[in-house]
């Protein structure tokens, strides 16, 4: 095969190239109109190759933010910079961590926007725009990086068990973009209309054989969680003041011994659980990161603490474990009788 | 047999119908790209070491051969390097320049004057989601020649890359998804009309191992453009520093955090605490858009910068300073011709293996592990153990070793070239030992200027000034304010006449540009006694200005030779500008030009 067939060869899988001419100017429509509504996330981290920052996008003219759940938002002090440079405290508003999707606020208004509702679905061959503040490339003003590609398929993750280890059971779109960078979580996927798609993964890397996913959770997937945290649930515990009751759980009662709460969010890692305790019953074990109570997101070993302070003593606890990259439910027995 | 080549007939057809039924326009602008393709391949070189086992790409920028590739790619390969073109040819090539500041080097391909050439595009033209492709040898595939052509879209434009240590910074670089993998460093990066937008050279890589993750950098072709007469020069280029650091403050305005006094900057009036609104053209919003705005010009250039004090605004023109010393650049080649870095630099991040507290294997990615095999095991450029391959003959012939030269061949190729095109216009030597000029000044007053090796002199109505140069030019710098005109005259006299061999030293710098002027001028710099000047000359072979330093860091005197034309026969200009420093501005009009006498005194 010689040098001219090669190049066909190379023209004609790519045949893409003549719609690419006539679409330019609507290419740089595109990425203008996306780019405002890119942010970028600074939080937890920077050490032991885990990158102090993350990707999101705008979903409210007031300074709602999608992004994944993760590490980096393990803080009291989650920064954002906005595409014009602008920077901002954010909150935590609140969490799902079976989609790995953290909704933060800045304050802040008339914002440009992803409307959620609005969001496309896409197929097989759709081709997409990634951006993403992957590799931290980007800083203050600096606009996100762009990338191009197809989706590949939209599958479910969870029939990969085992293989890619994720708490995220929903269907995703496979990209033959590299994507999933460190940085790039929480980045948008955009089709060629500027409509969004889905919101790029946190890094994936399949244990069988060593190859790193590219892939996006589809907005339809997130939608129903956004609009729960919005509405209110999932929240971090320290936003809800409630009444304490008289007499409230603590960890003694339950049996459980965390891990050292020496940081300044200690994510709540079981240390010990006292045999024949009410926690060792409902099957708790050392290792297990504690992630909601009931609905109520925990994010630190003081969260976790002052929600059993909300708690009647005589009252059940439900559970949300994570153990290994498996969400695991537990109902932990009333721990009556069982007083000092 | 028969019924294989039915089938395969049958097939044939068959994909003739189906492209018969693609829109027009699609297979017209296939053909266009294909058309591109095919001439962007031709340019791309392969580049190897002597003894073939290290290397990457190259690309052929005109038909004489030059070509542009990495440092870090010929840093491994040493003064001589082979390169393999789509046309399945090995040619030999010879190192010309290096700027390792910014990671390129010009090599020049030998044996042809008919090379095919890459078009150079305006990389400040190129926007983000711009179709692009890289082209060139990754993992060395390219045994047969043939470079491998990858395909993606610009992800983003002036990004800021950290250098590794103090070389290899890739300042207002492009960023795209076109795989750029170990052994396309030293590529083209082309735009969808096949124009070379850039240089490849970079790419984040941190846990994945040495391989494209969609994010790769290529040096842009504008920043090269800068240095490209500095690269022909055989010299070692260096890049520019302000003299001043910046940082943002809480308001997130840049502002000067430490100034040199020795930099013109601070002679230009920048102090600590300035906001910098504006540099070279740029608006200055961030720190990383300075380092990107100052990383792409040579040293010596001189930018617009503008700056806000207290609600004033100033507005001045700064010659930058070098970055590092000549014998720091030097040293920098050496070590890492001893000892090269073995793979596209590491941006920042992302761990140099030297950083402690670091893995010791980080280079040894876990990820590759046995199995992973293929040609991508093979970190790229590829070392060989150091033996010097004997120089080719060809080679030979455009090499000259010189202390602080990269290839002093080049060096004086051009400053031949340059001497030859001054004089082109003229033969100055009849105007003698000692030049008269006269005519009216700014102020529409008579003058007389007389200059020789011997002293000068300036008369005007008001009266008139003698100089002869004892003890040196840098003691006479009359008249007073002017930062030494007469001697500057003398000097200019001096190289037309009796041309740059009579200066004790002489180089060819390369190009700058002209603050108001159009294009770049080549620059000779000579020393003489103890004074050095800068003669730029435009390309028609005119002397445009010259400035000369009576040592360093000092504002120049600086003359602006215009409005040429013929005076006794001889080509030379009908307006002198003096300028020095911020304050003095003196213009002459010339209406004669005569041998005059020596100035006193007569004998020497």
């Amino acid at each position: 095969m010689n040098l001219a067939a090669i190049q066909r060869l190379l023209a004609l899988s790519l045949l893409a190239f003549a719609a690419v001419e006539a679409r330019a100017a609507s290419v740089a429509e595109v990425i203008d109109t996306t780019q405002p509504k890119m942010v970028k996330i600074y939080g937890a981290g920077g050490f032991n190759r885990l990158e102090a920052y993350q990707s999101g996008f705008l979903i409210s003219a007031e300074g709602h933010i999608a992004t994944a759940w993760s590490y980096v938002l393990d803080t009291d002090y989650i920064t954002v910079t906005l595409n014009d440079g602008r920077r901002f405290e954010a909150k935590l508003l609140g969490a799902d961590p079976r989609l790995e999707l953290a909704v933060l606020k800045i304050e802040a208004t008339e914002l440009p926007f992803f409307d959620l509702n609005a969001a496309a679905t896409a197929d097989s061959g759709t081709r997409v725009l990634a951006f993403s503040n992957l590799f931290g490339v980007a800083t203050g003003d600096e606009p996100a990086s762009v990338q191009h590609g197809v989706v590949a398929v939209k599958t479910q993750l969870d029939a990969r068990r085992g293989v890619f280890e994720t708490p995220y059971r929903g269907s995703v779109y496979v990209l033959d973009a590299m994507t999933n960078n460190p940085g790039a979580a929480g980045g948008a996927l955009i089709n060629q209309r500027g409509e969004l798609v889905a919101m790029l993964g946190k890094e994936l890397r399949s244990a069988q054989n060593n190859i790193w996913l590219n892939y996006a959770l589809p907005i339809e997937e997130l939608r129903g969680s956004v609009s729960q945290i919005l509405e209110g649930k999932f929240r971090p515990t320290d936003e809800q003041p409630k009444l304490k009751p008289d007499e409230a759980i603590d960890l003694a009662a339950l049996g459980l011994v965390l891990v050292p709460d020496v940081l300044e969010r200690t994510p709540p890692y079981v240390d010990l659980v006292r045999g024949g305790s009410a926690a060792a019953m409902a099957g708790l074990r050392p290792d297990d990161l504690i992630v909601f109570v009931g609905e109520n997101l925990v994010h630190s070993c003081q969260g976790f603490r002052d929600e059993l302070a909300h708690i009647e003593r005589n009252s059940p606890l439900k559970l949300v474990l994570m153990r290994g990259q498996e969400l695991v439910e537990v109902e932990v027995p009333a721990a009556e009788g069982d007083r000092p | 047999m028969v019924r294989l080549g039915l089938l395969l007939l049958i097939a044939m057809i068959g994909a003739r119908q189906a492209r018969a039924q693609v829109d027009p326009a699609v297979l017209a602008a296939e053909e266009a790209r294909v058309a591109v393709v095919e001439k962007c391949v031709a340019s791309t070189v392969a580049v190897f070491s002597p003894g073939g086992q290290g290397g990457g790409s190259g690309v052929v920028i005109s038909p004489d051969g030059y070509a542009l590739s990495n440092f870090h790619v010929t840093s491994a390969c040493g003064d001589a390097m082979q390169c393999g073109m789509a046309d399945g040819k090995l040619y030999d090539a010879v190192i010309v320049g290096l700027d390792p500041t910014g990671d390129v080097a010009l090599i020049k391909l030998l044996g042809r004057n008919d090379f095919p050439a890459a078009e150079l595009g305006d990389s400040d033209q190129v926007r983000v989601g711009d179709w692009c492709f890289t082209v060139g040898n990754p993992f060395l595939l390219a045994t047969d020649y043939q470079p491998s052509v990858a395909f993606g879209v610009i992800s983003g434009v002036h990004r800021y890359q950290y250098p590794a240590g103090t070389i290899l910074e890739y300042a207002d670089c492009l960023q795209s998804d076109a795989a750029i993998n170990p052994g396309n460093s030293g590529g083209p990066m082309f735009d969808a009309q096949g124009k070379l937008i850039g240089i490849n050279g970079r790419g984040s890589f941190e846990k994945r191992g040495r391989v494209n993750v969609g994010v790769g950098y290529a040096i842009s072709i504008n920043q090269i453009k800068n240095f490209l007469g500095h690269l022909k020069s055989g010299r070692i280029a260096d890049h520019a520093t302000l003299g001043a650091v910046v940082r943002s403050d809480a308001d997130r305005r840049v502002v000067v955090d430490d100034i040199l006094e020795e930099s013109d900057a601070y002679r230009r009036g920048l102090r600590y605490g300035d906001e910098i609104i504006a540099f070279a053209g740029r608006p200055i919003t961030t720190v990383n858009a300075f380092k990107n705005a100052l990383g792409i010009f040579p040293r010596g250039w001189r930018v617009p910068l503008s700056f806000r004090r207290q609600g004033q605004r100033y507005d001045v023109l700064v010659r930058l300073r070098g970055v590092h010393a000549e014998i720091e650049l030097e040293e920098m080649i050496a070590a890492e011709q001893q000892d090269p870095h073995e793979k596209m630099p590491i941006p920042k991040g992302e761990k140099p293996k030297d950083e402690p507290g670091s893995e010791p294997k980080e280079e040894e990615p876990e990820d590759q592990k046995p199995g992973d095999g293929g040609p991508g095991k093979d970190p790229v450029p590829v070392r060989m153990p150091k033996k010097k391959a004997p120089m080719p003959e060809i080679v030979k012939q455009h090499y000259e070793k010189k202390a602080g030269y990269v290839n002093y061949f080049f060096n004086e190729l051009e400053r031949k070239r340059v001497a030859a095109a001054l004089t082109s216009r003229g033969n100055y030597a009849n105007l003698g030992k000692a030049w008269a000029v006269t005519g009216k000044t700014g102020g529409a007053e008579e003058f007389r200027l007389e200059f020789s090796d011997a002293g000068a002199a300036i008369r005007l109505p008001s009266g008139e000034l003698r100089v002869e140069w004892t003890g040196g030019m840098s003691n006479h710098l009359e008249p007073p304010g002017s930062g030494g005109l007469l001697a500057a005259l003398a000097l200019w006299r001096r190289m037309l006449v009796d041309g740059p061999q009579s200066f004790s030293r002489v180089q060819y710098l390369g190009t700058m540009p002209l603050a108001d002027r159009e294009g770049m001028f080549d620059i000779l710099e000579a020393t003489h006694e103890d004074v050095e000047c800068l003669f730029y000359i435009d390309p028609q072979g005119s002397l445009a200005a010259l400035e000369m330093f009576p040592e360093t860091d000092v504002d120049p005197c600086e003359l602006y030779f215009t409005d040429y034309r013929e005076f006794a026969g001889q080509w030379l200009p009908g307006k002198i500008e003096v300028r020095f420093g911020d304050g003095y501005n003196y213009e002459f009009s010339c209406e004669s030009y005569a041998a005059a006498d020596a100035p006193q005194p007569e004998g020497e």
